[in-house]
């Protein structure tokens, strides 16, 4: 079997390791809508923070 | 990104983040303690006294393993839970899975520290815990992952964010790493003894697949996990980049697992697997020097904090050393480099800048950040953490600088000859060359854990001053209520 041969298997997991981390990188800072989006998700650790001081008063 | 209303910190389970936060403080006194002694009995032999169960071979692994799983582990279950918690607005999945996976955790500890000084090991570095302990140690760890994963699969936020990313993949490849390294058949039930599913080359080389791994994913993946939500909560603001982080998160993932072959250069292990090691090792930099800078400058607009607060400066040396012992890493993984600094003390001075210099100041940082937020109060003394910050840092430069001396040292005096072809020095001669820097390296460890000694009365007063308060509040309450 062709895939049961490490010297087939091997260059074919680097490409599809290569080629979906490429996607990865391309999904990331392809987009400007995206980007401003993802960069939103900064401030997830500071939600809480209002509701503490909300808790408090 | 959705904001939602929650009623409260008594929505989440914080006792088991306060047992685990209060467990990782005794672990690495008891972990450094053993660390300095065996420091000492290398300098000193005489503090062996002859006693097989103190003895440098069987005291070595009480300390990795008690600093690495005791104090490391219970941090990282610690932070991670409070974290987990905290971004996904809702409570554990369980009580009593997180109950279980605490007293499980520290039954680990304590049955493989007394199993090692009782003279039983399986000679895996960093897994020298034998059968029964292993089992243990799966069970609790899936109970952890279905824990984790459950809260994450219930959270109120839409996102997860990118500290729960690096916690969960710490948590899937420890139990990988665990599972595969450990496939052993033990000699009979009631027997600790077990043979390894592999042999020869083959089993070193799914120990040092597991050994690598397990500081890219324990030491590694899961303080970066601590990192992304501690140093923007203590700098007070948001991390630098957040799309950086996701390309960090995934660049570690893809690239870690490769580079455990680099241990094995120049042994019987095919040329081409250890130069791909190497190949994989030296691409790690970048993503290990992106997440760095990311955390670095989280402090962009705002370093007067390195001058005003003791704990950012924790946080910010942690990632100094962090990138300093990437830096490192790769180039020791290198074929030529390798064959001067392998089996010499300076893979011991490179293991101690990453662990005492990454891994225990950014959770030192974490943990002083968390614990009287857990208590409701305030440090009850900011001139101990100073202390304790410069008691750590010049405890690690004594210790690294001792350990590059005497490990380049070392190597040079293994590999001299003299005219004839022979070799130039006697083991003996490099032995004794050493003991100066073993000795200095004994006392670096001694500023280590004195500052730990400090940061554990600190913490201690803290927690007392936070139940004293909240009586106070409680006495307060009533009193107003039965006069209303």
């Amino acid at each position: 079997m062709w895939f049961s041969k490490p010297e087939n298997t091997k260059p074919l997991g680097l490409v599809i390791f290569f080629v979906t981390f490429i996607g990865i990188v391309i999904y990331v800072y392809g987009s400007k809508k995206r980007s401003d989006q993802l960069e939103s998700y900064r401030n997830i650790p500071f939600i809480d923070d209002e509701e503490d001081t909300k808790d408090k008063q | 990104m959705a904001v939602t209303t929650y009623s409260g910190a008594e929505q989440y389970n914080f006792e088991v983040v306060k047992k685990f936060g209060v467990m990782s403080i005794v672990w690495a006194m008891v972990g450094m303690f053993v660390g300095v002694y065996i420091a000492s009995e290398l300098a000193w032999p005489f503090l062996n006294f002859d006693s097989p169960y103190i003895s440098f071979g069987r005291f070595r692994p009480v300390h990795t393993t008690t600093v690495i799983f005791g104090f490391g582990g219970s941090a990282l279950f610690a932070t991670s839970y409070y974290v987990v918690q905290r971004t996904c607005q809702t409570r554990l999945i369980s009580d009593g899975m997180a109950s279980f996976t605490f007293w499980g955790w520290m039954a680990v500890i304590a049955l493989a520290d007394v199993s090692y000084m009782l003279g039983y090991t399986q000679s895996r570095e960093y897994a020298e815990m034998e059968w029964p302990i292993d089992i243990l140690i799966e069970i609790v760890w899936v109970t952890y992952l279905i824990l984790f994963v459950g809260t994450i699969m219930r959270r109120k936020q839409p996102h997860i964010y990118v500290a729960n990313w690096f916690y969960v993949s710490f948590i899937l490849a420890t139990a990988l790493l665990h599972t595969f390294n450990n496939l052993a058949v033990p000699i009979n039930l009631f027997s600790m003894k077990s043979y390894s599913l592999f042999s020869g080359v083959q089993d070193a080389m799914t120990q040092w697949w597991y050994g690598h791994n397990a500081v890219g994913f324990f030491l590694t993946a899961a303080f970066l996990g601590m990192m992304y939500y501690f140093v923007p909560k203590q700098a007070g603001r948001p991390i630098y980049s957040y799309r950086l982080s996701i390309v960090h998160f995934w660049a570690l993932s893809f690239m870690y697992m490769w580079v455990g072959a680099h241990h094995l250069h120049w042994t019987a292990l095919p040329d081409w697997t250890s130069s791909l090691a190497a190949a994989f090792s030296i691409l790690l930099l970048m993503p290990s020097w992106g997440g760095m800078i990311n955390g670095i400058m989280t402090l962009s607009g705002a370093w007067d904090k390195l001058r005003t607060d003791p704990i950012m400066r924790f946080m910010i040396v942690a990632l100094s050393f962090y990138g300093m012992s990437t830096f490192e890493g790769p180039m020791m993984s290198l074929k030529e480099v390798n064959a001067l600094s392998h089996y010499t003390d300076w893979t011991v001075g490179h293991v101690h800048s990453g662990a005492l210099g990454w891994v225990a100041m950014i959770s030192f940082g974490s943990l002083y950040h968390m614990m009287p937020k857990l208590w409701d109060t305030k440090m009850y003394s900011r001139k101990l953490i100073e202390w304790h910050f410069w008691l750590a840092t010049i405890g690690i430069v004594l210790y690294i600088v001792a350990m590059w001396i005497s490990g380049i040292t070392q190597g040079l005096m293994w590999r001299a000859f003299d005219q004839f072809g022979n070799l130039q020095y006697s083991f003996v001669e490099s032995v004794a060359a050493m003991h100066p820097f073993y000795a200095m390296r004994a006392i670096g460890g001694m500023f280590f854990l004195t500052g730990m000694l400090t940061m554990a009365f600190n913490m201690f007063m803290t927690i007392r001053q936070g139940k004293r308060e909240s009586a106070a509040l409680e006495a307060k309450l009533a009193s107003k209520l039965a006069h209303a």
